[in-house]
């Protein structure tokens, strides 16, 4: 069978999480330190407690020693992983899987990256040397190729397509306005948002995340542990990756209006998880909107929205605040930001903040309060037709 | 045996400059009629490869014994170019590849060796021609690639037979350019064509001696040359003044230096007649002059993309500032992005089939083709069951695609493609020579090969897309 999960066995008892943007008089250390001990205290640990360390960046440095010599960890194990875009989530998993597997009791998964001292518009990648035959196209724009596709394959016109992808950033605007560690904390109007200068295809700079500086972090224990901890702890309900074939880009019965990564990956997290109606069981998502068009294709990989509906359903406003299914309540990739490396931890934090009711009376959903206490975090890397996928699920009770 | 033409063809760059948007961006020069301009992807190299394949597609062309690549603007020095024409052509490694760079006389001593030949020999000209803004050269020189298989009867058929050829060479000083220059130097007009005069009656006498033929066997005269007052005066100094003169070009295209002398003659050759004695006379640093005899083969011929129809789609909306940007006169501000890197020397040649022939593979069982070559198939798994299959003259159709202003582009913005290839195989393209309103999913498109950005002094040749018009 494929994998059997680790449902209830690992408990969250502590996460941190720093604000994100354009942080010019911090350092990546600056932040690791910042974000680390926010979780320390939020547990109640002290870096000593901790036995081992995950710790995801992108690019904002290379081994264990990244945190290492900042923390002045006392010679423990410390992973580094990178998983493109879910490098967080990533190091998030792992850690799971070795508390899970009893190797550690307490294990800190934290995810750093500093992407604004390069000076670059976007994100600048580093590759392989090669023979120079890839099509160099940014990031927006690979995400762009969705628009068209999806357009096309349910008849919905190009105006139309655009006020969706306007909705989706005016709802992120929207929830990062009412979170004090957002990159934008700003509403922004519809006609702002789509009178935009385009960046790529109909994208206007609206439609694309932020780029910015952060860390988050989070202090996993044995579940059965975890009111040693905590009062309130969130349980590990289900984790989900996948890695492809990337087919998109060389079949051409890939056609461009979905992600079979996360579809695949969605999927093991709800059968993990349990959960057989995702759109009526779980309380909040947060998903990889790194472009507008990714959101709404999502909302029906992610199966919130039947094929050919998620349009529909964003501009009913299923996914907002107070809507049936709040989707980034936080702001997303869109408002909060998106350093690479922190992005899947910042995610899990907006469940330990939602599902514990401890989010800001503004930003409070209302789901949990009807006593829904399922969140979901997705993540994915790469670009339409290629990439890995990460799928979690958290909820606030065991069973 | 007979010994001539035994196949052709041309590379008209898209874009045109209308000599007039020189007069007013700069309040003088210019003139009337447009010139022919390479794209910001395109140069020697490139426009020789496109003219090849222009020429390969219009006969059953034998594997040549050698490539001559000839131009006045090469991409390297020190570096072979003949070899990335011999990759992108798919040519087995037995071809001889080598270049005849610098003047443009060059093209006559290419064509002149591969007449003197037994063997197939593929010559390709090509030049992007610059000059300083406001200059004579920048309005009335243009770019272009040409391409002439030289072969005998049992290579295919002679098309155009070649009846006979003299040579008038003297040193002196009319037109020259330092390497690394971007613009030429010229002596005072008056001087050049005094001194090209009688070279041109010195060579025409010996060409009509040599065949026993005489001015009143010609049925076209086709003159090139970049000193313009000469080759007005040219066919006079022959004594060919009655006889028809061939289209010069000058008006559409401009003078396109190396590739000149090959593309007015295919021009001629596109509507020629068979038994039509065609007189090219060449100017450069001397005189060449050659006699073509059309035959009956000429009448099977059928050239792939005839200069008429490139001449009809080119597209004269360039700007004078685009043109400017293009040929690096002026420095414009870049994106706010990385520097483009050059390709990498190992996987550029571990993979110079994909690379520079645009060979795919194709899954043995399941029929599945993939670009770039896979080893195990996308579809079912196959490990190391594939053929080799080239897709460069494959077209296909657009799935999905985007407009890209954010990446580093000379051109900016970029246009990105998803294309589907007939009969299978998807790959990610750049879509040239396009604008991005034509673009949309179902656009049909064909591969072009290009030069895809320059770092480090490394020129990138790989293949984009460009609308089928």
């Amino acid at each position: 069978m494929g994998s059997r999960g680790i449902k209830d066995q690992v408990a969250i008892v502590g996460m941190g999480c720093t604000a994100f943007g354009e942080h010019f008089d911090r350092s990546i250390e600056d932040m690791i330190i910042e974000a680390a001990h926010a979780a320390y205290d939020s547990a109640g640990v002290a870096q000593d407690d901790v036995d081992a360390f995950w710790f995801g960046t992108l690019g904002s440095g290379t081994s264990g020693l990244t945190i290492s010599k900042p923390l002045k960890i006392d010679y423990k194990p410390v992973t580094r992983v990178e998983n493109m875009c879910a490098t967080g989530s990533e190091a998030f998993r792992n850690a799971a899987y070795a508390v899970a597997s009893g190797a550690f009791d307490v294990v800190v998964a934290i995810g750093a990256e500093k992407l604004k001292d390069n000076g670059m518009s976007g994100l600048v990648g580093t590759q392989l040397p090669d023979d120079g035959t890839k099509t160099n196209i940014t990031a927006p724009a690979s995400f762009s190729l969705l628009a068209p596709a999806y357009g096309e394959k349910y008849g919905v016109d190009r105006d139309t397509m655009k006020e969706v992808m306007t909705r989706i950033a005016w709802k992120n605007h929207f929830n990062g306005a009412r979170n004090p560690r957002a990159q934008f904390q700003k509403e922004v109007s519809t006609e702002t948002i789509c009178n935009a200068p385009l960046v790529a295809g109909d994208l206007g700079i609206f439609d694309c995340s932020g780029v910015s500086d952060g860390a988050a972090a989070a202090v996993l224990v044995r579940a059965e542990d975890a009111h040693r901890y905590c009062d309130n702890p969130l349980y590990v309900k289900a984790l989900a990756f996948t890695s492809g074939p990337g087919a998109g880009p060389l079949d051409p019965d890939y056609d461009y209006t979905t992600f079979n990564e996360v579809a695949r990956c969605a999927q093991d997290a709800y059968e993990q998880a349990g959960v057989s109606d995702p759109r009526t069981e779980i309380a909040m998502a947060e998903v990889h909107d790194c472009f507008t068009p990714t959101e709404l294709v999502l909302m029906e990989d992610l199966q919130f929205s039947s094929r050919g509906e998620g349009w529909q359903d964003v501009l009913a406003g299923t996914f907002d605040l107070d809507g049936e299914l709040p989707v980034n309540p936080d702001g997303g990739l869109k408002s909060f930001g998106h350093p690479i490396g922190a992005s899947g931890l910042r995610m899990l934090f907006e469940c330990w903040l939602q599902l514990r009711k401890e989010a800001p009376p503004e930003r409070q959903i209302l789901s949990v309060e009807k006593g829904k206490t399922l969140g979901m975090t997705h993540n994915l890397g790469g670009r339409p037709g290629e990439c890995v996928s990460f799928a979690a699920i958290v909820g606030s009770e065991l069973g | 045996m007979t010994r001539g033409i035994i196949g052709y063809g041309v590379h008209v760059p898209y874009y045109r400059l209308q000599r007039s948007a020189i007069g007013t961006a700069l309040g003088a020069g210019g003139g009337t009629g447009t010139r022919a301009v390479a794209s910001y992807d395109e140069d020697a190299t490139s426009m020789s490869v496109e003219a090849a394949r222009a020429a390969l597609r219009s006969f059953d062309a034998p594997t040549p014994a050698a490539i001559y690549f000839t131009s006045s603007t090469p991409p390297y020095l020190d570096k072979t170019n003949a070899n990335a024409i011999h990759a992108a052509l798919h040519y087995p490694s037995d071809v001889l590849a080598v270049d005849m760079a610098g003047s443009v006389r060059s093209t006559t001593g290419a064509v002149t060796a591969a007449l003197h030949d037994r063997r197939p020999i593929l010559v390709t000209a090509a030049d992007v021609r610059t000059g300083r803004p406001g200059s004579g050269d920048e309005a009335q020189l243009g770019d272009a690639g040409a391409a002439v298989m030289i072969g005998s009867d049992d290579d295919a058929p002679v098309i155009a037979e070649w009846v006979g050829s003299a040579t008038a060479t003297r040193e002196f000083l009319d037109r020259w350019r330092s390497p690394g220059w971007n613009y030429s130097r010229v002596w005072e007009e008056r001087f050049g064509e005094s001194v090209y005069r009688p070279l041109v009656a010195e060579a025409a006498t010996k060409v009509f001696k040599d065949t026993e033929l005489s001015a009143a066997d010609v049925d076209r005269v086709v003159v090139s040359g970049l000193h313009a007052r000469s080759v007005r005066s040219a066919a006079g100094a022959a004594g060919v003044g009655a006889v028809p003169m061939a289209e010069d070009l000058t008006t559409t295209i401009g003078m396109t230096g190396s590739a000149h002398s090959l593309l007015a003659l295919a021009n001629v050759l596109d509507t020629a007649q068979p038994h039509e004695t065609i007189m090219l006379i060449t100017l450069a640093d001397g005189c060449d002059v050659s006699l073509f005899r059309t035959t009956e083969a000429i009448t099977d011929y059928t050239p792939a993309n005839p200069v008429a129809a490139q001449i009809a789609a080119g597209n004269d909306g360039l700007d004078y500032a685009t043109f400017l940007t293009w040929r690096g006169f002026l420095d414009r501000e870049p994106p706010r992005r990385p520097d483009p890197v050059p390709p990498a020397g190992p996987p550029s040649e571990r993979n110079v089939e994909w690379k520079f022939a645009l060979v795919g593979s194709r899954d043995r069982s399941t029929g599945a083709v993939h670009l770039p070559p896979q080893r195990v198939s996308v579809k079912g798994g196959a490990v190391d069951d594939m053929e080799m299959v080239p897709m460069a003259d494959v077209e296909a159709t657009v799935a999905t695609y985007t407009i890209d202003r954010l990446a580093y582009s000379p051109s900016p913005p970029t246009i990105a493609v998803v294309i589907d290839f007939d009969g299978g195989g998807r790959f990610t393209s750049e879509l040239t020579d396009a604008d991005p309103d034509e673009v949309h999913i179902g656009l049909r498109v064909r591969m072009t090969f290009r030069n895809t950005l320059t770092a480090d002094g490394v020129q990138n040749y790989f293949w984009k897309a460009t609308p089928i018009r």
